[in-house]
């Protein structure tokens, strides 16, 4: 069996892997990390969107053997090692952009992506940028409005305060 | 400030924005197994053969099962809603046994060390079928010459209601207008696939399961496989969202039951969405023949309905009790002499049919709001003059309806005022006007829906008059801890809707407690040891109630102790805001102090029982009646058939209001769905009863591309049939929308000649309709 090195949400792994397994089933099987889902089998959904090497990618389309040497970011390593949320959690979390929470995590990961290539977003580009992540439950406008609340606290801008809830 | 009526972010969010989920697939438990099931590829056939044992010999693998296996013990997959005295309920194996009746049925299965040696191990396994003929139309299904799906033949029940005169509201009626409606099979689609791990000890049974009904579960699982009751747990953990589809009980969790049953090491097994497609149950699936009778002015006098519900092939939890949902709100908002409803059940060769989001009230609303427009055109009116002149006047409540509901409260005039403000009604009218004087190839449609559905299920009297299996009360624990703190232990079981922030806000209110002081707790039976759970739109309504009047007990006993501890009478005792208050004076304890004294129990009332905590279930004294008026404005490109949404307008009034964000987030998911089957959505099973949509591919979902940002809006009109005010909303926006839309495209094209264009409504259907209308001149 293939040998690979990733690393995953900063720790390294050195793990025997057969030719075959989905990064997605490496990530949630091997390595405990459930916080990336998988929603479909055909790679429509975009529930185990992950970043690697600061690209989104479907890791239900990627094999382990792909990501050798690589470097993955799930959901479960984006916020900071302080325990303070990225901008986009908070955004998702401050605008109601998730009810059951299954998409979330691709969610969040292809807005950020989406933002490293276009950082101020019109309603329409996050609209098309955001097509291969579905979700059931929102109808995604407070998705799209996260994505440009996100954008603002990204860009510095200082997002509308909402003293409601802190995040934690 | 209140915390009912207040916006709070959710509590829930912290654990899904980060990762920390409790889905069901990422339990791992030591020696672990896996299931993978073989599905029939046949929509009809005799088993002849099974042969496992190749794939016993392949790696990994740790058992084999055909249906013969478990023919003793899986028992039959419960209907519990026998309609009819005339309903037929066959037999439905949980593992086919000796025939299959649909795709995906699940005909064998491995059990092996990871889920790829189990998936591996099915080409080896071997069955012989002998095909037997695919039943697809539900009119031909009901012919003599049929092949029938059961020996019993394809009808599985007839079901009518009537209220006042029929005939005399036909017979010399000035106008009638009839037309048929198809409503598309759908599916629903839950972006969590469904997910089953069952673990025992030997002597009692655990099983997790990605489901809306839990203690239903529970008590479906023990008399089907015989586990009795209390040797079984229930757990739905984080469960990623439902709309019907996971209130059932599948061949899947009772199969996983008995597996672990046999083999005695925990097992798991997890869909794949074309795994789901093809049997998650799905919805809708009816021909509805819809006439209306009605004076030249408008004013209607009845409406008959004649309705054939394709059930698949068997009766699942609810199946032939969704159209029965729809048979009360087939008069929606509005006054008449007669009604007449016949439904008749028909078996095919296809998935099963069960709730989807709105079961039954989308499909009444549907073609009651399509045929008030057909009406309109027929008189030359305005499609909301004549709903005007048809609703029931906001001073006319409570009023019961032809159909023999009572609505308790609405105001349909303020609704609908404020939407076609927030819409621009007359400006769009112009629009219109303009564009069809110009003969612009892009029209512009205006649909309206002007909605109310009946939700918040339900009385239990009432659903036991009408053959339900069960009652529709609710159940809460409120449970004061010695620190102050409280535990909310609901019944209902959310999974996505928000309830531990809502149920938080209604025990903080109550109870006078922060609302970070209060966690809720859910979807275990061995924890949550009394409910019924989630779907019709019930959990406020019901559950929510409940908590409130537990939190009542607790105030009520606490009462007790203050008026002990302050040596004041306990009617001289008030309660604000969290402290006790002998009045006229500055005594006071709060309900912190007291929690701790009945804790110590040191110095209580004579014969005080030392616990606050209460119990209470509730049964409601009526079903919840949200309404609301939509508004959808669609361009329509009449050389293309392209359509785009330009603006909808959702006014709802679902009551008083827990929290608006997390009403607002249930009206735009359920807008969604209800413009996914106007426009996007269908399950199509080919001519040999082969499901062709089995992916996300092909069952098109809308991705937020396809959608439009919606204006929404509320007028408040509380309840009087429960002291909360409140009104269910899981569903409103589903039943609404799809007229809404649909309307807005015929609108668009009526001067074409176009007076219906069936669901989903893509390019190619407008294409074609207004190709057939106007002979290719388009």
């Amino acid at each position: 069996m293939p040998r690979i090195t990733v690393t995953v949400d900063g720790i390294q792994y050195e793990e025997e892997v057969e030719p075959r397994l989905l990064l997605v089933h490496f990530l949630r099987d091997r390595l405990g990390k459930t916080g990336t889902p998988i929603g479909c089998d055909t790679t429509n959904c975009g529930a185990c969107t992950v970043m690697l090497d600061g690209k989104s990618v479907k890791s239900c389309s990627v094999l382990a053997v792909q990501a050798d040497g690589c470097d993955v970011l799930t959901i479960e390593g984006l916020a900071g090692a302080d325990g303070q949320w990225h901008p986009m959690q908070t955004a998702f979390h401050e605008e109601h952009a998730l009810q059951c929470g299954f998409c979330t995590p691709g969610m969040i990961m292809s807005a950020i992506d989406l933002l490293a290539e276009n950082p101020d977003p019109s309603e329409e580009a996050i609209r098309e940028g955001l097509e291969g992540n579905l979700c059931r439950c929102t109808g995604y406008c407070n998705i799209v409005r996260a994505v440009r609340r996100g954008a603002q606290a990204m860009s510095g801008q200082s997002a509308a305060a909402n003293q409601e809830v802190p995040a934690s | 400030m209140t915390e009912v009526g207040r916006a709070r972010r959710r509590k829930e969010d912290a654990r899904l924005v980060t990762g920390r989920t409790r889905w069901t697939d990422n339990i791992q438990m030591p020696g672990m197994l896996y299931v993978a099931f073989l599905r029939s590829p046949m929509a009809h056939a005799r088993i002849t053969r099974v042969d496992t044992s190749a794939a016993r010999g392949r790696p990994g693998v740790v058992a084999v099962y055909s249906g013969r296996d478990f023919a003793a013990e899986q028992g039959s997959l419960p209907c519990a809603w026998p309609v009819s005295e005339d309903v037929v309920i066959p037999d439905h194996p949980p593992m086919a046994v000796s025939e299959v009746r649909y795709v995906g049925e699940a005909v064998a299965c491995v059990v092996a060390t990871d889920r790829y040696k189990a998936a591996d191990a099915l080409d080896a396994i071997e069955v012989d079928y002998e095909p037997l003929p695919a039943v697809l139309d539900m009119r031909e299904a009901l012919t003599e010459d049929s092949p029938k799906v059961h020996e019993s033949g394809n009808k599985a029940f007839t079901w009518t209601f009537s209220g006042g005169d029929i005939d005399a509201a036909f017979t010399g009626a000035p106008v009638v207008v009839e037309r048929e409606y198809v409503q598309q099979r759908l599916i629903p689609t839950a972006m969590e696939p469904r997910a089953v791990v069952a673990s025992t000890d030997g002597e009692t049974f655990t099983i997790y399961s990605a489901t809306q009904i839990p203690h239903v579960l529970r008590v479906m699982l023990a008399v089907t496989t015989g586990i009795p009751e209390h040797k079984l747990r229930v757990i739905a953990p984080d469960v990623g969202g439902g709309f019907g589809s996971k209130l059932q009980v599948t061949a899947e969790e009772v199969l996983t039951l008995l597996i672990t049953r046999r083999l005695g090491k925990p097992v798991k097994w997890t869909e794949s969405r074309s795994e789901g497609n093809l049997t998650v149950h799905h919805g809708r699936d009816q021909i509805q023949r819809i006439s209306v009778a009605a004076e030249r002015d408008g004013r209607l006098r009845g409406i008959k309905v004649d309705l054939l519900a394709d059930m698949g092939a068997y009766l699942m939890l609810v199946t032939p009790g969704v159209p029965l949902l729809g048979a009360f709100m087939y008069n929606g908002i509005y006054k008449m002499d007669a009604y007449h409803f016949a439904c008749t059940g028909v078996f095919t060769t296809k998935m099963p049919t069960d709730a989807y989001r709105g079961a039954g009230r989308p499909e009444a609303t549907y073609a009651l709001e399509r045929v008030m427009d057909e009406l309109a055109a027929e008189l030359g009116m305005d499609p909301m003059e004549i709903r005007r002149r048809n609703w029931i006047r906001h001073e006319e409540f409570p009023y019961t309806t032809i159909a023999g509901l009572t609505y308790d409260s609405g105001n349909y005039e303020a609704a609908t005022d404020r939407a076609m403000t927030l819409f621009g009604y007359d400006k769009l009218r112009a629009e219109q006007a303009d564009r069809r004087e110009r003969r612009d190839p892009v029209q512009l449609g205006i649909g309206i829906s002007t909605y109310t559905e009946m939700c918040g299920l339900a009385p239990s009297r009432v659903l036991g008059s009408l053959a339900y299996g069960a009652g529709g009360w609710e159940h809460a624990n409120v449970r004061m801890l010695p620190t102050g703190k409280v535990e909310v232990v609901t019944g209902s079981s959310p999974h996505g809707q928000g309830h531990v922030t809502a149920w938080s806000q209604i025990a903080a209110d109550a109870l006078g407690v922060p609302f970070e002081d209060v966690s809720v707790i859910h979807g275990d039976t061995a924890i949550a040891t009394k409910g019924m759970d989630t779907y019709g739109s019930r959990s406020l309504v019901v559950g929510g109630m409940a908590v409130l009047q537990a939190c009542e007990k607790v105030k009520e006993k606490a009462r007790q102790v203050a008026a002990h501890m302050l040596e004041a009478s306990a009617d001289d005792v008030e309660f604000d805001q969290g402290s006790f208050r002998v009045r006229g004076t500055g005594a006071a304890k709060t309900i912190q102090e007291i929690a701790f004294a009945v804790f110590a129990a040191h110095d209580l009332p004579d014969g005080f029982e030392p616990r606050l905590d209460a119990d209470a279930t509730f049964d409601p004294e009526n079903f919840s009646f949200p309404h609301g008026t939509h508004l959808c404005a669609i361009e329509v490109d009449t050389e293309t058939g392209q359509s785009r949404i330009r603006s909808y307008v959702a006014v709802d009034d679902v009551g008083k209001v827990v929290n608006p964000l997390i009403v607002e987030g249930q009206v735009h998911g359920g807008l969604a769905q209800g413009i996914a089957q106007a426009l996007y959505e269908e399950a199509v099973y080919d001519s040999e009863g082969n499901l062709l949509t089995t992916t996300m591919a092909d069952y098109l979902i809308p991705s937020a591309a396809d959608l439009p940002d919606f204006v929404t809006d509320r007028t408040e009109t509380p309840a009087t049939s429960n002291p909360l005010g409140v009104k269910g909303v899981g569903e409103a926006g589903t039943i609404a929308s799809t007229p809404a839309v649909v309307n807005a495209i015929v609108d668009a094209l009526r001067p074409h000649g176009v007076h219906d264009v069936r669901m989903p409504c893509t390019p190619e259907r407008i294409w074609r309709t207004l190709q057939s209308v106007n002979g290719g001149a388009a």
